[in-house]
């Protein structure tokens, strides 16, 4: 059950999580080793084995195409970080 | 004392206005201020709100409204991962904040069509990511039969509140086992409807593929009130399964005899704790004896089981947690641009172990890796699922041990997470199906006593005869009658 090497630090920018370089260092170590048991899977035999997404696929779930009430602004706002005129604020994002 | 009763004998107290609401509410709050400073299964509950809940019970049992309201006045404390309109929802977490729901889940609108006063915020592992309830930004909750160990997770606050008699029932999520393994950890019954069974809108996600909402009771009778309340297509749920209604409450008698139980041969492994095996392998002599047919079946990929798991749950929990940015909720921490506000929020957000499996989750998700681990993971689950398929064809139910121990120390497993995701081991294969499972109280530990839980699998939508099958047992033993120290 050998352990795997993983970039921690190109994942967690991907996953967008800041970590410590401490944190980086003990998440490398542990997922590795959760990695070098997952390994284990290799064994299995999946040749012609469709892959399942859900237990029980449904497929089309649909409703009529009618406008129903919805969340009120209000509401939808009442948990913002930060928020002015009915929209929530972030930091700009283009120039 | 009113808080000790079941909601069969809770019910029938208030029909026959023997007691009030308010009296039986009193009674849960009185109960979770002697205890609850100790077991911390609660993190926070609105005692006015239950209470005012709880006066308008009473006006409409005055007027005979319990005709079509089976839980009418009967205290229910609810996992902190389902909305509750005007309650907090932090799921155990610090990055939800000060956040308010907005709105009820379904389930939660069920159970007040239905009469419940719902209230509090049951602990539990960080957006249900534990085994233990060790994960909690909160602190930890305490098993009531011994509190230097712990409840089991992720649902352990609904667990322990139940076990400790701080309200007449709960209800929490099962991803992987976090119902079923606490259930048998505190000595109460849990189940995990099929998936689809209950709606899942209101239920914040982990695994979309996996979660269930299901519920914490003292006896198998309870548990299938709760099922039927609960249950049924929801078109705010496009996961929710048309499957009509069965009345499971009143389906309950019917016996065992000429039912088959299949015994499934790897399930008997290494790692079982020689007194578990006892406790089970004397409950299925039990069940034998009350007319049910033994057979021994195989589920040959179950050795597979918890790495499936913990690649397609970490995957699906890395998309469902990205919504937690810091943009229309959470407790932000800003940036100079989006993306570092992003990376601080959730850096500072969430605990080690949520990092731990939404890293991951990127990981086997991630280009060049997709195939090898996702694609391989979610091909081994059909497998999984047809061996579990194959074995009903020849069995009604199949019967395992919910845990391979007795609930461990507090701090025992938390330094190594790999041990701990392989004590799921028993309960895991049944998300990854998508069938129904309960655990319920079989036996205890001698020193310390603690509970040891047997499970019952049933086939998808099969919760009927599983319900049947721990009735009956159930019925047959004392279990279930015995209380935690915490309780008394």
């Amino acid at each position: 059950m050998a352990a795997t090497e993983i970039d921690v630090k190109y994942v967690a920018h991907l996953a967008r999580i800041a970590l410590s370089p401490e944190e980086e260092q003990k998440l490398g170590a542990q997922l590795g080793n959760i990695l070098g048991y997952i390994e284990k899977l290799n064994q299995a035999d999946v040749s012609g084995v469709e892959p399942t997404a859900h237990a029980f696929p449904l497929v089309n779930v649909t409703r009529p195409d009618e406008t129903r009430p919805s969340m009120s602004n209000e509401d939808a706002l009442r948990n913002a970080p930060a928020k002015a005129g009915g929209l929530f604020i972030v930091p700009k994002i283009v120039e | 004392m009113l808080n000790q009763l079941t909601i069969a004998e809770l019910t029938a107290k208030l029909t026959r206005r023997e007691a009030s609401a308010r009296e039986a509410t009193q009674a849960c709050l009185d109960q979770i201020n002697r205890v609850d400073k100790q077991i911390h299964a609660f993190i926070s509950f609105d005692a006015a709100d239950a209470l005012a809940q709880a006066d308008a019970a009473d006006k409409l049992l005055a007027s005979g409204g319990e005709a079509n309201m089976p839980l009418l006045g009967v205290p229910i404390a609810i996992k902190d991962v389902l909305a509750v309109k005007g309650q907090p929802l932090n799921c155990g977490s610090k990055i939800l904040g000060n956040f308010i729901s907005p709105y009820d889940a379904t389930a939660i609108q069920k159970l007040k069509a239905a009469g419940a006063i719902v209230f509090g915020r049951l602990n539990m592992d960080e957006f249900a990511m534990g085994s233990s309830t060790e994960n909690s930004a909160f602190g930890v909750t305490r098993n009531p039969w011994d509190t230097t160990r712990i409840p089991g997770g992720s649902s352990g606050g609904s667990a322990a509140a139940v076990a400790a008699d701080e309200c007449i029932a709960t209800l929490g999520t099962d991803t992987g086992g976090s119902i079923r393994q606490p259930a048998a950890l505190c000595g109460v019954v849990g189940m995990k409807p099929s998936y689809g069974r209950i709606s899942r809108y209101g239920l914040v996600a982990f695994a979309s593929s996996l979660d269930q909402i299901g519920p914490f009771t003292k006896n198998v009778r309870d548990t299938a009130t709760l099922l039927e309340v609960m249950s049924g297509i929801d078109h705010c749920d496009s996961t929710s399964m048309p499957q009509p209604v069965p009345r499971y409450a009143s389906n309950l008698g019917g016996g065992v005899k000429g039912l088959k139980l299949g015994l499934p041969k790897e399930y008997m492994i290494g790692g079982l704790d020689p007194e578990v095996k006892q406790a089970v392998d004397a409950a299925v002599k039990k069940l034998e004896s009350l007319g049910a047919e033994l057979v021994e079946v195989s589920l040959p990929h179950t050795d597979y089981a918890v790495a499936t798991y913990y690649i397609i749950a970490t995957a699906e929990a890395s998309a469902n947690l990205a919504r937690f940015d810091g943009v229309r909720y959470c407790a932000r921490v800003d940036g100079k641009d989006p993306i570092e506000m992003y990376g601080k929020t959730r850096g500072a957000g969430f605990g080690p172990e949520v990092k731990r499996r939404v890293i991951l989750g990127t990981y086997v998700l991630s280009s060049g890796y997709y195939d090898a681990y996702y694609l391989r993971a979610q091909k081994v689950r059909t497998l999984i699922r047809n061996d579990f398929l194959k074995a009903f064809e020849k069995v009604d139910a199949i019967v395992t041990p919910t845990t391979p121990t007795a609930a461990f120390k507090i701090g025992e497993k938390s330094d190594d997470p790999l041990q701990m995701y392989l004590s799921d081991i028993f309960t895991i294969s049944c998300n990854l199906a998508g069938i129904c499972g309960l655990s319920l109280p079989c036996g205890f530990t001698k020193s310390p006593k603690l509970p040891i839980g047997l499970q019952l699998l049933g086939k998808p939508f099969g919760e009927e005869t599983i319900l049947r099958i721990a009735h009956t047992y159930e019925q047959g033993t004392t279990w279930h009658k015995e209380k935690a120290p915490s309780a008394q």
